[in-house]
């Protein structure tokens, strides 16, 4: 494979009709597979698990969890701080690397902007459910209210709303604009009258007319640049959540770059978690290549290290600061109750990653898969041991206590995990999991003579 | 000529012809006429006549509408509506109003580009006569079309089947409203 670094985007031999015809295949003509129900069974019960736990929830309240004071953020911020993390990676290839001409994109974007969409969907249910009463969540929107209230924008939880919400309504946006051209194929290509309907519902009545395509590409790019921006922005601001307060071990500068490098970290490795299975199951290896993996890699091993330089500062900033809480809460990390937790993240984050530096590694994609997998365990537990460790021995030690997840804290994160993977199935039959349109152009470039 | 012609459509197989069929027909004087293609073929929507979009402008209204709307809300809401004292700071704290303020910037930017480009294509709209032509399936697959549509001011249904025709096109279709 010493060659991937010049291996095209695309295998060579593909025309605008065979990449039609391959992309909408998956979806129009080959038939429900019994791997695809064993996996949407597995799924939906994960699912159905975490309704359950919630109903329970709704019905005694958030004492089931493990929270309580001192721990009052337990899973619920963890599971919310990871699942949005892993979201970034979908804007960061769909907004970014458009931004920078990288076409190897184009094969990628559209199920990471979907794992995106449905990764802030389960972040979303976290804070909600945290609420303890979540039927009353609109009261952290601004509304005139008969109460008289306003949100407290002094806040950083009123901008996490704004910035959550707004990262899904946009990320929706970005998304629905790509796959209009693509519906409209799935249109024409329909082999029955149902399909068809609904398909030509969705793309509007799309017809690929030259002016509506100069419109769509000006806009197509403008929703990147806000995009850019943006996904920039959400993972800074769900920070400030921490670094806002004056809690030790959160009250830093440095957890902006430091969260969003964190996020483009995990979510990389769970494009490679679901682009390496897919590729493998749908027979997409002619357009989702090992060059795309290897670059999937590259990427996680900088955002990695960006990481690792995160937590050389945090045990840095904690000494030089010659504060006592700082330096009691860093050796509480390292040596403390939770100290397993801590050496885990900075073996799957440091460690582990580090494979990544090999080529062998990187175009190996069984090997990628099991760094992926040990990349999201580093991350969650990261998080795990951000909002734990600051919160169980703060300032008096008359205040100290333990944390320990319930059995409905797990049963809600596999449930998530569980909703996540449902959508995600659903996805994969439902609409064309790679932006045709886009592929077109790029195999009609790579066709035409060299430049 | 049928009362009932839409226009003429000229099917090619390679998007340079459509360039090239485009430029051609706008030399020869056609004005009415669109191009259809499965993706977008740089050069064509200039070359029928089509130069600028207000897709831009759009964006950067709902920008400031949304950075107008936000700052102005915090500062009412904290200034006007509901003032609170905490701790003697200043009631107008403008840099804890800039994460709001830029979230509803770009979010009303998105949401205005998105209807204003939807708008100005005249959609959704389900039905267009373009559809009529059964071989216009391939629009959204493989093929590219030129249609020159029959309120233009010069168009004769002959001579501009004989116009497509001299361009090497796949087929010549006539289509109906």
């Amino acid at each position: 494979m010493s060659t991937a670094l010049e291996e095209p985007v695309v295998a060579p031999g593909y025309d605008s009709a065979s990449v039609t015809e391959k992309i909408t295949d998956v979806v129009l003509t080959r038939p429900v597979h019994r791997g695809w129900l064993a996996g949407v069974a597995v799924s939906f019960a994960l699912l159905m698990m975490m309704n359950f736990a919630i109903a329970w929830l709704l019905i005694k309240g958030i004492g089931i969890w493990g929270v309580n004071v001192p721990v009052a953020w337990g899973f619920a911020i963890t599971n919310f701080v990871w699942w949005i993390g892993i979201g970034h990676a979908g804007t960061f290839i769909s907004a970014i690397l458009l931004l920078l001409h990288q076409d190897w994109r184009t094969s990628i974007n559209r199920f990471a902007e979907a794992m995106t969409l449905f990764a802030v969907a389960c972040a979303g249910l976290f804070p909600l459910l945290h609420l303890g009463r979540p039927w009353v969540f609109y009261w952290v929107l601004p509304y005139p209210d008969t109460m008289g209230m306003w949100p407290q924008w002094r806040s950083a939880l009123v901008w996490d709303v704004f910035a959550v919400s707004t990262y899904l309504a946009v990320s929706v946006i970005f998304w629905y604009v790509g796959l209009i051209p693509d519906v409209a194929t799935m249109r024409d290509r329909a082999v029955s009258r149902p399909v068809q309907l609904i398909y030509g519902i969705m793309a509007l009545g799309w017809r690929g007319s030259a002016r509506h395509w100069k419109r769509f590409h000006v806009l197509y790019l403008l929703l990147a640049g806000l995009a850019t921006p943006l996904v920039l922005s959400v993972h800074s601001v769900v920070s400030m959540d921490f670094a806002i307060a004056i809690v030790p071990g959160w009250h830093s500068t440095i957890f902006p770059p430091y969260f969003v490098a964190g996020a483009i970290f995990s979510g990389f490795a769970m494009v490679l978690t679901l682009a390496i299975p897919i590729r493998k199951f749908y027979g997409l290896q002619d357009f989702i290549r090992i060059r795309h993996l290897e670059n999937c890699a590259k990427i996680m091993l900088a955002t990695g290290l960006m990481v690792a330089h995160g937590y050389i500062t945090e045990g840095f900033m904690a000494w030089y600061s010659d504060d006592k809480f700082e330096i009691y809460l860093t050796l509480n990390r390292m040596f403390g109750p939770y100290a397993p937790a801590y050496w885990l993240l900075i073996f799957c984050n440091v460690g582990v990653n580090q494979l990544l530096w090999f080529k062998k590694i990187r175009t190996n994609p069984a090997m990628l898969f099991v760094v992926a997998i040990f990349i999201q365990i580093g991350m969650w537990t990261e998080r795990y041991v951000i909002v734990i460790t600051s919160l169980h021995r703060d300032f008096l030690p008359s205040a100290w206590g333990i944390f320990h997840g319930t059995r409905w804290d797990w049963m809600t994160l596999i449930g998530s995990l569980g909703l996540f993977a449902s959508l995600f199935f659903l996805f994969l039959r439902l609409l064309p999991a790679i932006s045709i349109s886009e592929m077109r152009d790029l195999v009609h470039e790579n066709a035409g003579p060299p430049r | 000529m049928s009362e009932n012609l839409y226009g003429v459509m000229g099917e090619f197989a390679e998007p340079e012809q459509l360039l090239h069929a485009a430029r051609a027909a706008y030399h020869a004087g056609y004005r009415k006429m669109d191009a259809y293609s499965p993706y977008a073929v740089e050069g064509v929507a200039e070359a029928i006549g089509f130069h600028r979009t207000r897709v831009p402008l759009v964006v950067l209204l709902g920008g400031v509408a949304g950075a107008v709307t936000a700052y102005g809300m915090q500062w009412y809401s904290a200034v006007i509506s509901y003032p609170l004292n905490v701790g003697g700071r200043p009631l107008h704290s403008w840099p804890a109003f800039v994460p709001i303020t830029f979230e509803l910037t770009i979010l009303f930017a998105a949401i205005a580009g998105l209807i204003g480009m939807l708008a100005m294509n005249g959609l959704p709209r389900p039905y267009h006569p373009v559809f009529n032509a059964p071989e216009f399936k391939l629009a959204s697959q493989t093929r590219f079309f030129l249609c020159i549509e029959a309120n233009d001011h010069v168009f004769k249904a002959e001579e501009v089947r004989e116009f497509f025709l001299s361009l090497g096109p796949v087929r010549v279709l006539e289509v109906e409203k």
